[in-house]
């Protein structure tokens, strides 16, 4: 079982946790005013990104805090974890996100 | 209001396993300033540490979430604690829900306590990771518990009332590995 490090109450089995998708996406703030196409690829247009990934994790059994993860795709290891509304470390990118 | 005694599942009778008081509960969230007002209110200091219950005789408060906290008095203190909570929270935006009847509460305790809970919940219980006074939202097998250590071999447990058979007859199977 995976150990996650939830930034509210520390290292937590993998089982109290739900995957929650792309990190990072923004609402557009005015959707009267984008297109069709934009509408559309802010709801469905994801990267699906082999290697390291930002993405969405909530504490379900837990807190129920939405959070942050980067994730390698390839080996399942979470290499950080931060709080929504937070940059990714960059020091744990590598420059990759 | 319903009589809570009344309406309690039975449990098992069991000699690492017992019911609690009768409780009122109130689920709170709010920002730091309505956390200070009903810690006024309640008695005690809200935990501003993660996963740390605080507790004044048979009043506590146990935090959940960054602002969201359970807390916990006799059910007969129920419906005055509850007008003095909301008076003393009204100049704040803040949730402040009855959950009494949402859950039920329970004790397992002896030197075998955690080791039970792990038969179903996959969090380390030891003394170093899991101390006295702290409490969190987990999961047992399918289901969701709340767990407060009480002291080293005292786990209060708030489970949902309609999961109580589930959980208690887990345990039962898994206590028979137990000796005597």
């Amino acid at each position: 079982m995976l150990v996650i490090q939830c930034p509210f109450c520390g290292p937590r089995p993998e089982l109290e946790f739900a995957h929650g998708g792309e990190a990072h996406i923004a609402r557009p703030s005015d959707p009267a005013s984008v297109t069709i196409e934009e509408w559309g690829a802010f709801l469905y247009l994801r990267k699906n990104t082999r290697g390291v990934h930002a993405e969405r994790w909530r504490h379900v059994r837990g807190c129920g805090r939405f959070f942050n993860a980067l994730r390698d795709t390839t080996t399942d290891q979470f290499i950080a974890t931060y709080k929504a509304g937070e940059a990714p470390p960059a020091s744990a990118t590598g420059g990759a996100v | 209001m319903v009589n809570a005694t009344a309406v309690l599942p039975t449990l098992p009778s069991k000699h690492w396993l017992r019911g609690t008081a009768p409780t009122t509960r109130f689920s709170l969230r709010g920002n730091a300033a309505a956390q200070q007002l009903a810690g006024q209110a309640l008695g005690l200091t809200l935990p501003v540490e993660a996963c740390r219950a605080h507790s004044a005789g048979e009043r506590a408060a146990l935090w959940l979430g960054p602002d969201e906290y359970l807390l916990i008095a006799p059910l007969i203190e129920g419906e005055a604690l509850r007008a003095q909570l909301a008076a003393a929270l009204a100049p704040t935006p803040h949730s402040l829900v009855d959950v009494s009847h949402r859950q039920i509460g329970l004790e397992l305790y002896g030197p075998h306590a955690s080791w039970l809970l792990n038969a179903g919940c996959p969090l380390d219980l030891g003394l170093a990771a899991f101390p006295i006074g702290m409490c969190t939202r987990s999961v047992f097998m399918k289901t969701e518990l709340l767990l407060w250590r009480k002291d080293a071999d005292v786990f209060h447990v708030e489970i949902w009332r309609s999961f109580t058979e589930y959980f208690t007859g887990l345990l039962s199977e898994v206590a028979r590995e137990l000796p005597g």
